[in-house]
């Protein structure tokens, strides 16, 4: 049977039906379907496959295209979601255009679904097919929507994982625009002590004695193993600034984003009196830190001083191609919980503080764990304050090896070697662990730590001097803004949501915006870094582009019939759609555009086509039902 | 499938790296790729050779539940494509022994019995190192029984049990049913085997009846015999009284024939009988309702691996829930030491698991397995939340296995010119997390040490960047 498209071409159709191992052909009978397809309009080849999907099954796709002319292909296998685009890739390669393409699901709709019913998913199947089949005779060719780029990023965020992202990117040839909110970068590490993270390497002097010998152990924790965490992000950040591909904005702030993939603006508020007097008093208060460092913040406060005579805040644009979002977290402070009080109970971050101001002096110590986290209203486990609370204990034994310390905990997350390694020592070191249940925490009282104790079946009651909470990261309140701004989407506990847990946990869903370090989740200063390099890839992947290539699945507004009433404006969820006061007309942004259809859906007069989805080819598809 | 289509990326599949010579920027790499018989350029993939080999081996991608063939295909979607020949198992390719199939059946003459290791030269400038990790052997623990009870079983076979590609179709049998079941399939090809000569038996005592009205049929075979024998009627006579000696000896050589067939009745019966049986014993308790999870299995133990693997409570858990998905019934029971849900959206979903799915979490660390007389394992342990030694009685027992350094780390580590660290896995940098201690040589995944996918994914972005970096400053001018 020959089938005449509208626009006079022989239609010549090729369908090619999955078995899916067992998964489709356990319960579709793919030998009939196929016999099935080659009677439908159209049809000119119709073969079944072991798996389409295979190097095999593209092959022989790509040879039928060749050898029979066809000039539609429709695969019936699986959710187009995982497939779609390898199949079209290969008729692009046999030289058919992509969109030429059409996929029907016989395995998620048919078989998986209708494993009992043998009969009802085989007529399915034929109903899916031919209505697929039917739909593709309408399709058109098209061309996708080529843009160009701006090779540079901006980075959101100074503290490992942004500086690492930045150093990364600009290693590689790329301009890169650091933004950071405080007068100085380096983030939550600049208020470290020490780094857990140390630990995984033998220490020098121990090398060649044999592994976990707590002789050496403790030494890690040594002042001069402390002053490595300073000169970690110390060079980080001189990395950073004294590269001439980055530019650094402290104390600023993004106050908008607008843009999209390729072509972002964004524009952001500089704080120049803070950060000049900031830095000023830096540069007072950090005389003993290593020389080049005070020179550096030498420089920026005259600058700055000058400048701040000149006005309080500085407005900076730029324009980039990829943003990638480091602004890390903060830790939880407690409001009296535990009996916090800042002096004999105090945080974990308070204790850090005290270690690099030499003001801790106690002797007996108390770590509690999971404070204001794993309990209703924050759920989520923060991943790192177990291994501060060992690493701070270790400190402390380190510094005054006769002192007791003592951990209550509810699992100790000691997640990885070098964790488990160094609870493994602390215990060794003689530090106490007690496991607490949730439903009787501990009881802090005028130096007293009551607590139940279920491996003894006892009542205990422990005094000391200090008491440590170990709180959780928290997203802060200015991820919270940036979210806004940038319209990001946030998880259940407010940290930014990546576009796939798995499998793409560095990129959003947003085309061109990544994610790295605490902002994500909860993350060791290593992790931290390991994600900023790694978006620093994915963005260098855009970037290293000439020019951005996207599906020409796209909705289209008909300015003749829209009536301006926004309904697809208002449902879009990528924002594509914008007014157009002067015509009264809305219109559609086709880089933002996803091709979801919903403004299509939405629209009362119908002006608005989705390529690939024209109202023809839907009710082709429709009237095939039948 | 996205690398195997990329026109930057050349994959080898089935190879291994023989030496690698040179520094960061250019690196003389030589690569062994390892003859698989079946020319990769040909062989469209359609499996026609595996069908037709005679030798069944343990499917190992489906971990001994399933059967393959001595040519093969590690998993249906894999890259390339291609069959590889089991040389070891291939009845042609060991001395002695003459098979030839696969060649025979191949229409596309893929097979190739002469093809030799070949040796592949690459010149590149950075190396990223991303061999993962392999799997504890549970056997070495032998207090939990591992592949002396049949129920007790690793997680990676729980996930191809539960798996709805897998050898079961997604059904939770226990590993002893399954068992049955195949021993059930034998005894079925044997009652059907019996049935049929049983059939052919009904057939028999038809015409020994006939036999046995002795005149009538001496009268039959005569007047047969008659018409055949018309043109030598003076040997007729004869060959009468032959014919009648003989039907004496057919009716002895019938009753023999007809013992033997009440013989192959009575065993028939019996079989039938026992099938049942088991059919029953199958019926009763092919699907596994009790189910315990013991974690750290070969991890934070000091005989083994003093580390911890990092992802084996979660994938438990996430265990638990699909087989509590499968069966609202499920028992399920999670030992451990500290459940460390460590990571995004974790933490939720093991509260989920235990408030929704009413996972029980015991805090302890199973000390011994044993069996019950009908074969179910019986945990023992101490609830170290009120002190008591306990038992429990499941139907399976899921082994959270350690990720240990994968086996030749440390060969290729020598051939590459790194460190491994003391637990084994390769040793990174502090401060740069994706360096090896040689320059150029990147490392990512659970090669480094144990990781989940996400952390796995981030890191491979973040070795690439590394080796971008390194490349493009090498190069001096980046584009
Ligand atoms: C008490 C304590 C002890 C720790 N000990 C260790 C340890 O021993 N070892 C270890 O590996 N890790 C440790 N960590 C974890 C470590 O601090 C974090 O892993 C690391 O700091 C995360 O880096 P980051 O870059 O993701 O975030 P951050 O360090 O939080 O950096 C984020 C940066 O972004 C900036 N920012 C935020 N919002 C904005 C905005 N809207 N615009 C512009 N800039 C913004 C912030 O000012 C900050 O500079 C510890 C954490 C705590 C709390
Ligand atoms: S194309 Fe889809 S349905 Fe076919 S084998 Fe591949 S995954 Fe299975
Ligand atoms: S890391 Fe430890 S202290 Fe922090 S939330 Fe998790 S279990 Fe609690
Ligand atoms: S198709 Fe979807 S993304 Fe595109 S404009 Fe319409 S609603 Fe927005
Ligand atoms: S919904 Fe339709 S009519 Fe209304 S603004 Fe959008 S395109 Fe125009
Ligand atoms: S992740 Fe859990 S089961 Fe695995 S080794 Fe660590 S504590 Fe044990």
């Amino acid at each position: 049977m020959q089938f005449i498209h509208p626009i006079q071409e022989i239609v010549r159709t090729g369908v090619f039906i999955c078995h899916c191992g067992s998964n489709i052909a356990g319960i579709v009978d793919c030998r009939s379907l196929t016999k099935y397809c080659l009677t439908l309009p159209g049809v000119v080849h119709a073969t079944d496959n072991l798996y389409t999907c295979s190097e095999a099954g593209i092959r022989q796709i790509m040879e039928a295209i060749k050898n029979n002319d066809l000039n539609r292909v429709v695969v019936a296998s699986c959710s187009p979601r995982t497939h779609q685009p390898l199949f079209q890739s290969a008729c692009k390669e046999a030289g058919l255009n992509p969109y030429l393409f059409e996929m029907v699901n016989i395995r998620e709709q048919c078989s998986w679904v209708h494993a009992k019913d043998l009969e009802g998913a085989n007529k399915k199947s034929r109903d899916l097919v031919r209505m697929g089949v039917a739909k593709a005779s309408f399709l058109k060719p098209m061309i996708e929507i080529e843009s160009s780029l701006v090779p540079a990023a901006l980075v959101i965020g100074g503290g490992v994982a942004g500086l690492s992202a930045a150093t990364a990117m600009a290693g590689m040839g790329l301009r890169v625009f650091l933004v950071e909110k405080e007068p100085q970068p380096g983030g939550l590490l600049n208020n470290l002590y020490s780094l857990a993270s140390e630990y995984q390497q033998p220490c020098v002097h121990h090398l060649s004695e044999p592994e976990y010998q707590s002789s050496c152990t403790l030494q890690h924790f040594s002042s001069e193993h402390q002053s490595s965490v300073r000169h970690y992000i110390d060079d980080l950040i001189k990395q950073t600034e004294t590269n001439p591909d980055i530019t650094v904005y402290t104390s600023s702030q993004i106050l908008s984003v607008t843009g999209y993939i390729g072509n972002f603006e964004f524009i952001a508020k500089r704080d120049i009196k803070r950060d000049a007097v900031q830095n000023n008093i830096e540069h007072v208060a950090v005389q003993n830190r290593s020389q080049d460092i005070v020179a550096r913040n030498n420089v920026i406060a005259k600058a700055d001083i000058e400048s701040y005579l000149k006005e309080n805040t500085e407005r900076i644009r730029q324009k980039v191609g990829c943003i990638i979002v480091a602004t890390g977290a903060v830790p939880y402070q407690p409001d009296k919980e535990f009996g916090y009080n800042g002096s004999t109970v105090i945080t974990q971050m308070e204790l850090e503080r005290s270690f690099l101001d030499n003001t801790f002096k106690s002797d007996r110590v108390v770590m509690i764990q999971c404070v204001g986290s794993r309990t209703s209203g924050r759920e989520y486990c923060s991943k790192i304050c177990c291994m501060t609370a060992v690493k701070n204990a270790m400190v402390i034994k380190q510094k005054k090896p006769d002192s007791e310390i003592h951990i209550l905990y509810r699992d100790m997350q000691m997640y990885g070697v070098e964790n488990e390694k160094m609870l493994w020592d602390a215990r060794g070191a003689g530090i106490r662990f007690y496991v607490y249940n949730e439903k009787e925490p501990p009881v802090v009282e005028n130096g007293v730590v009551g607590f139940y104790d279920p491996l003894m079946g006892e009542f205990k009651q422990i005094s000391c001097d200090l008491t440590v909470l170990s709180t959780p990261l928290t997203p802060s309140k200015e991820s919270g803004c940036l979210a806004k701004i940038m319209k990001l989407p946030v998880d259940h506990d407010g940290f930014f949501l990546e576009a796939h847990a798995k499998l793409r946990p560095l990129d959003f869903s947003a085309d061109g915006i990544f994610v790295c370090g605490s902002a994500r989740y909860p993350a060791t200063s290593m992790e931290a870094r390991a994600e900023g390099l790694g978006a620093a890839s994915r963005a260098a992947s855009v970037l290293f582009r000439e020019r951005l290539v996207k599906s020409a699945i796209v909705a289209k507004i008909d300015s003749e019939t829209c009536v301006m009433c926004e309904d697809c404006l208002k449902i879009c969820p990528f924002e594509a759609i914008t007014r157009n006061p002067e015509k009264m007309v809305c219109q559609i942004n086709p880089i933002l555009c996803k091709g979801c259809g919903c403004c299509a859906a939405a629209c009362p007069s119908q002006s608005v086509t989705l390529a690939g989805f024209e109202h023809q080819q839907l009710f082709a598809q429709i009237r095939a039902i039948n | 499938m996205d690398v195997g289509r990329h026109p930057n990326i050349r994959l080898l599949a089935f190879s291994e790296l023989e030496s690698l010579e040179g520094e960061l920027g250019n690196f003389d790499i030589t690569i062994r790729k390892k003859a698989r018989y079946v020319d990769e350029n040909r062989c469209t993939g359609c499996g026609e050779c595996a069908e037709k080999c005679p030798t069944t081996l343990m499917d190992p991608f489906n971990l001994g539940f399933g059967e393959s063939k001595a040519v093969y295909r590690y998993f249906a979607q894999g890259i390339p494509s291609a069959y590889t020949i089991d040389a070891a198992n291939c009845r042609h390719l060991q001395p002695g022994k003459k098979c030839g199939i696969c060649a025979k059946v191949c229409q596309a003459k893929a097979v190739d019995y002469t093809q030799k290791d070949q040796i592949i030269n690459l010149n590149a400038g950075a190396v990223v190192v991303a061999t993962g990790y392999d799997l504890f052997d549970a056997s070495r623990i032998c207090e939990y029984g591992y592949g002396r009870i049949e129920d007790v079983i690793t997680s990676l076979e729980l996930e191809r049990l539960l798996s709805a590609s897998g050898p079961t179709g997604g059904h939770l049998y226990r590993p002893s049913v399954l068992a049955m079941k195949k021993g059930l399939a034998v005894l079925e090809k044997r009652r059907d085997r019996l049935k049929k000569r049983l059939d052919k038996s009904t057939e028999f005592t038809r015409v020994r009846a006939e036999h046995n009205n002795k005149s009538d049929f001496t009268r039959f075979r005569t007047e047969n015999n008659n018409k055949s024998d018309k043109n030598n009627s003076s040997k007729s006579e004869k060959k009468n009284n032959d014919k009648s000696e003989k039907s004496a000896a057919q009716i002895l050589e019938y009753e023999k024939i007809a013992a033997e067939y009440e013989k192959i009745a009575a065993e028939y019966e019996k079989i039938e009988a026992e099938c049942e049986k088991v059919a029953d014993k199958i019926e009763k308790s092919s699907h596994a309702r009790r189910i315990a999870f013991i974690q750290c299995v070969g991890s934070r133990d000091i005989r083994f691996n003093r580390h911890c693997s990092t992802f084996c409570c979660m994938h438990s858990i996430k265990e638990a829930m699909i087989a509590i998905e499968h069966d609202k019934e499920s028992e399920v029971s999670v030992f451990g030491m500290d459940i460390r849900a460590v990571g995004k959206g974790f933490e939720q979903y093991r509260n989920r698991g235990q408030k929704q799915s009413g996972i029980r979490f015991v805090r302890s660390r199973v000390a011994e397995i044993t069996q019950t007389e009908d074969g179910c394992p019986v945990l023992w342990y101490e609830e170290t939340m009120d002190r008591k030694v306990k038992s429990l009685t499941v139907d399976l027992a899921v082994l959270a296995t350690a990720c240990q350094p994968s086996r030749g780390s440390e060969v290729l580590a020598g051939i590459l010119g790194v460190e491994i660290n003391e637990s084994g896995y390769f040793r990174s940098g502090t401060l740069q997390p994706q360096d090896t201690t040689r320059e150029g040589v990147f490392i990512c995944g659970c090669a480094k040490g144990p990781a989940d996918i996400p952390e796995s994914v981030a890191q491979a972005s973040g070795a690439a960047a590394r080796a971008a970096q390194a490349l493009l400053q090498q190069i001096g001018q980046p584009v």
